[in-house]
């Protein structure tokens, strides 16, 4: 297998820590999720077998179960991952189109169901962990490559000829001593019932025509037509609606309905029906389903009456916060070098600071849905938005009481996900869908409205760190301790999958860091949240890289030293990261921290951050003025070293997409939790950035030529620092809690 | 019983009076180009032409559309000023997720058609949909490429 050398070569770097997504995708074949297996059996569903010999086939080896080959030569391609706005449709039809030799204009592309086929992201399937085209470029080029010896070889064997006086163009294989050609389209049928060769050679990457080039996207059109269909658009003959209202307090459950058969006799209404946790209003339309559905007097069991261990009548994000700060143990250690304590002992000064983020919300603008029809003979038809789909073929398998082959999983292409659509409990209305479908005899649709989406989904968790620096006489650092205190969704949503402690999502952002301070501990306090928590855009790094980030500058300024110059030489044993922190400053015309006065009058600053996440590199800088009290982006330069791209404008409009959530965190989120409810139900007081706060995005791609890394994420994580330290040189204000608008800001 | 005219053509639509214009198209017409985003007129994800005019359809009860003509993203492409701000869209490469795209289009076309060569701060005026995938920047861009 070399379609792995970036995960393993990311392993190779953690003598620490080998429990990271890194180190868990590349050892989880069999892995258990939740205590469910995803072990996929490959006899149950070798249905559309090649030829004879064809048992457990290899992930992504099997031509036919990914490409459809139309008479017209056009191809469908059934993908292992699910389409949400990353441009992963269109960068595997480069791939694939490339080694084919048929352009990634023709292709279309849907999500596949479920199948072991699809296992591409080392033996399981996910879109997700920005590891779709890193994990699986190497396989799905060699996909088309096999495909297209395949229509050779069907050709050979139709005109008679040997092989190799064979050649193709665009979608044709062309006999030139004869002047025939044959349409991929017509040896479709032949080519694909051969044997597929296990050797086919690879273009010498000298020869792309599409890869690496920014093809144009094949989803732009539906897109701006409206024909794209999502999740909510699925509408099923005689498929009746569904609306439901959610407990108040997370785990209580409804005892009385005061008003029930009111709610019966309203227009269009066919059932009210309780459902774990919630109160299921069904009718002919999803308005009048939602009307009931609002109307319900609904008693619920009574909530503990304080606490964090639930999600108490007294349970607030604040004294989650205080439990996070309170947790003042040592830890388990993360990760270790050198002799913190000796070098603590002999420091020239030291400087502490603790930082904090609070929960965020998803809120992708598509709230969540889910359609279950059942068919005559028992078995299950479910499309939902998801990011796993073995994962909920096996869940909805036990929610319906069926074996996992009885339930076809559709995956339509996502409106946003962000981490939104894994599988989180009580946060996916599918379960709702089955069981309402289930009791009603009918095809159902559950929909969420915005306000109980925002009451249910699973969130980033609310987190602190820790951190203690000791600097030399000549002010740099040489020694750093930081501590990490919470809960993350590895260790929440797949900790059954780990034996060591450490959640890698609490701790990525703060460890394998590239700076030269040889003297380092991290350790890890899990203090566990009771309410539904999520992976949201970067992950850890979507509060870590913040955190470490803004206490780099607050050691700079401590040890006299420019945050720019500090990161240099810290820097001093990667030449990667130098060139990288070197080519975002000349992005941004060079280096100049401010206060300076901008053209327009305005007094400005500039902060400087750096992040590795999800295998690529990422060099921020931010620049910030202040108006009314509040941070104004106005630029924001960003440069991204991923190793190697396949698609230049998708990877800057990707990163340019991660930077705006990263600034949106930064400036406006939050969700508050008081009384044990959530206060912000719907975007008037949950707001997220518009177009007004917008900042124009400069973005720069470094190809070093190094492991393949992530593209959907890592344009996220250097924002949030960037813009602190901006504001930080601004203000002389450090602002070691997000987000900034709880702070009014002055100038200094 | 209320008649629409939606998209050049009739309708005849059987809901209570109150019922959002947002869900007599998406659920009783299934034009299901529209999408619900927020429910309470923030997001702008539903916002269809009202006699040519941008309006967030969440916030239109059924009762109150009485004759005006009803333009949804579905015909979009067959106002001149529609076709170009799509072919803008798709030049320039705008969406990423695309749910928000439908409105935005909508929002672009309706002003456009009020204003055919707007300012920046028209643009920043007329363009308040929101987008979770931050996709302003490229928004601004097909504005100005569509009214070039």
């Amino acid at each position: 297998m070399t379609d792995l050398t970036p995960l393993r070569r990311a392993d190779r770097r953690q003598p620490v820590r080998n429990l990271s997504r890194r180190g868990f995708l590349g050892a989880a074949s069999g892995a258990l999720f939740l205590g469910i297996s995803l072990r996929i059996e490959p006899a149950a569903a070798q249905a559309r077998a090649e030829g004879p010999a064809a048992v457990a086939p290899k992930p992504g080896t099997r031509v036919a179960a990914f490409l459809e080959i139309r008479p017209d030569s056009s191809v469908r391609l059934l993908s292992p991952f699910v389409e949400g706005g990353q441009g992963i449709n269109t960068g595997l039809a480069q791939t694939i189109g490339e080694e084919l030799d048929l352009d990634p204009a023709r292709f279309t592309v849907e999500c596949a169901p479920p199948g072991p086929d699809y296992a591409v992201v080392n033996g399981l399937r996910m879109t997700g962990g920005s590891f779709s085209t890193r994990s699986s470029f190497e396989a799905m080029r060699r996909l088309g490559a096999t495909a297209r010896e395949m229509m050779l070889r069907a050709a050979a064997a139709k005109l008679a000829v040997p092989q190799d006086s064979l050649t193709t163009a665009d979608g044709r294989v062309v006999h030139a001593a004869s002047g025939r050609s044959l349409g991929y389209g017509e040896l479709a049928a032949a080519a694909l019932a051969l044997q597929p060769r296990d050797d086919v050679k690879l273009k010498d990457p000298k020869a792309f025509r599409w890869i690496g080039k920014p093809v144009a996207r094949l989803d732009m059109r539906d897109k701006s037509t409206g024909r794209a269909v999502y999740g909510i658009d699925i509408r099923l003959p005689g498929m009746l609606h569904a609306a439901v209202q959610h407990a108040p307090h997370l785990g209580t459950e409804p005892e009385a309905i005061a008003n029930e058969a009111e709610i019966r006799a309203m227009p269009g209404v066919q059932a009210v029906q309780r459902l774990p946790g919630a109160v299921a209003v069904v009718a002919d339309t999803w308005w009048r389903a939602r009307k009931g559905a609002e109307a319900l007097q609904v008693t619920w069991s009574k909530p503990a009456p304080d606490g964090i261990a639930t999600v108490s009548a007294g349970f607030s994000s604040a004294a989650m916060l205080a439990a996070l700060k309170g947790a003042t143990e040592p830890g388990i250690p993360a990760e270790q070098a050198g002799d913190p304590d000796a070098a603590f002992k002999g420091a020239a000064k030291v400087v502490a600071a603790e930082y904090d983020a609070p929960y965020l919300a998803h809120a992708q603008l598509e709230p969540p849905s889910a359609v279950a029809s059942f068919t005559p003979d028992g078995s299950l038809d479910l499309w939902l938005p998801n990011q796993m789909p073995e994962l909920f073929q096996q869940i909805a398998a036990k929610t319906a009481g069926l074996q996992p082959d009885q339930v076809r999983i559709h995956s339509p292409m996502l409106g946003g996900f962000f981490g939104r659509h894994f599988y989180y409990g009580p946060a996916n209305p599918f379960p709702q869908a089955i069981l309402l479908a289930k009791a009603l005899g009918k095809p159902v649709r559950v929909l969420w409205s915005r306000e109980e989406e925002f009451g249910m989904d699973a969130l980033r968790p609310l987190s602190f760190a820790r951190f203690r620096a000791a600097l030399g006489a000549d002010g740099m650092p040489v020694a750093l301790e930081t501590t990490a205190v919470g809960e993350g969704p590895i260790g929440r949503w797949f900790g059954a999958l780990f034996k060591s402690p450490v959640d890698s999502s609490v701790v990525e952002g703060l460890d394998q860091k590239p700076y030269a301070i040889p003297n380092r501990k991290l350790s890890y306090v899990k203090v566990p949240h009771p309410v539904t928590i999520a992976f949201w855009r970067s992950v850890g790094h979507s509060m870590n890289d913040y955190f470490y980030e803004s206490f780099l500058d607050e050691i700079a300024q401590a040890g006299g030293q420019d945050p720019f110059a500090l990161r240099l030489a810290l820097l001093k044993d990667s030449p990667r990261h130098r060139t990288l922190l070197q080519a975002v400053a000349d992005l941004a015309g060079g280096w100049k921290p401010g206060p300076f006065q901008a053209a327009d009058g305005t007094r400005r600053a500039r902060g400087v951050s750096m992040a590795s996440p999800f295998g690529s590199e990422t060099a921020t800088i931010a620049e910030v003025s202040l108006k009314d009290g509040e941070a104004r982006v106005h630029d924001l330069w960003i440069a991204i070293d991923p190793g190697s791209v396949v698609n230049p404008a998708i990877v800057k409009r990707q990163v340019e997409s991660a930077a705006a959530l990263g600034l949106s965190s930064t400036l406006l989120e939050q969700v508050v939790y008081e009384g044990g409810q959530r206060l912000a139900r719907n975007f008037d007081a949950y707001p997220i950035l518009d177009r007004d706060r917008m900042p124009r995005v400069h973005v720069a791609i470094v190809e070093s030529g190094a492991p393949m890394g992530g593209i959907g994420e890592p344009g996220l994580p250097g924002v949030p620092p960037a813009v602190v330290n901006a504001v930080a040189l601004l203000t002389g204000q450090r602002l070691r809690s997000l987000p900034l608008a709880k702070a009014h800001l002055s100038g200094a | 019983m209320f008649q629409l005219t939606i998209n050049a053509r009739r309708y005849a639509v059987e809901a209570e009076p109150d019922t959002p214009l947002l869900f007599v198209l998406r659920d009783s017409l299934g034009l299901t180009g529209t999408k619900y985003g927020c429910g309470i007129g923030q997001c702008g994800a539903c916002t269809v032409l009202l006699d040519g005019a941008a309006t967030r359809s969440c916030q239109i009860p059924l009762e109150s559309v009485g004759t005006q003509a009803i333009t949804t993203i579905e015909a979009i492409e067959q106002d001149p000023v529609g076709a170009k701000v799509v072919a803008a869209w798709v030049g320039i490469e705008v969406p990423q997720c695309g749910y928000c795209q439908s409105g935005q289009v909508m929002a672009a076309t309706s002003l456009l058609k009020q204003t055919p060569k707007p300012s920046e701060a028209d643009i920043a005026g007329a363009m308040t949909n929101l987008c979770r995938c931050g996709t302003y920047n490229a928004i601004a861009a097909a504005v100005r490429q569509a009214a070039a």
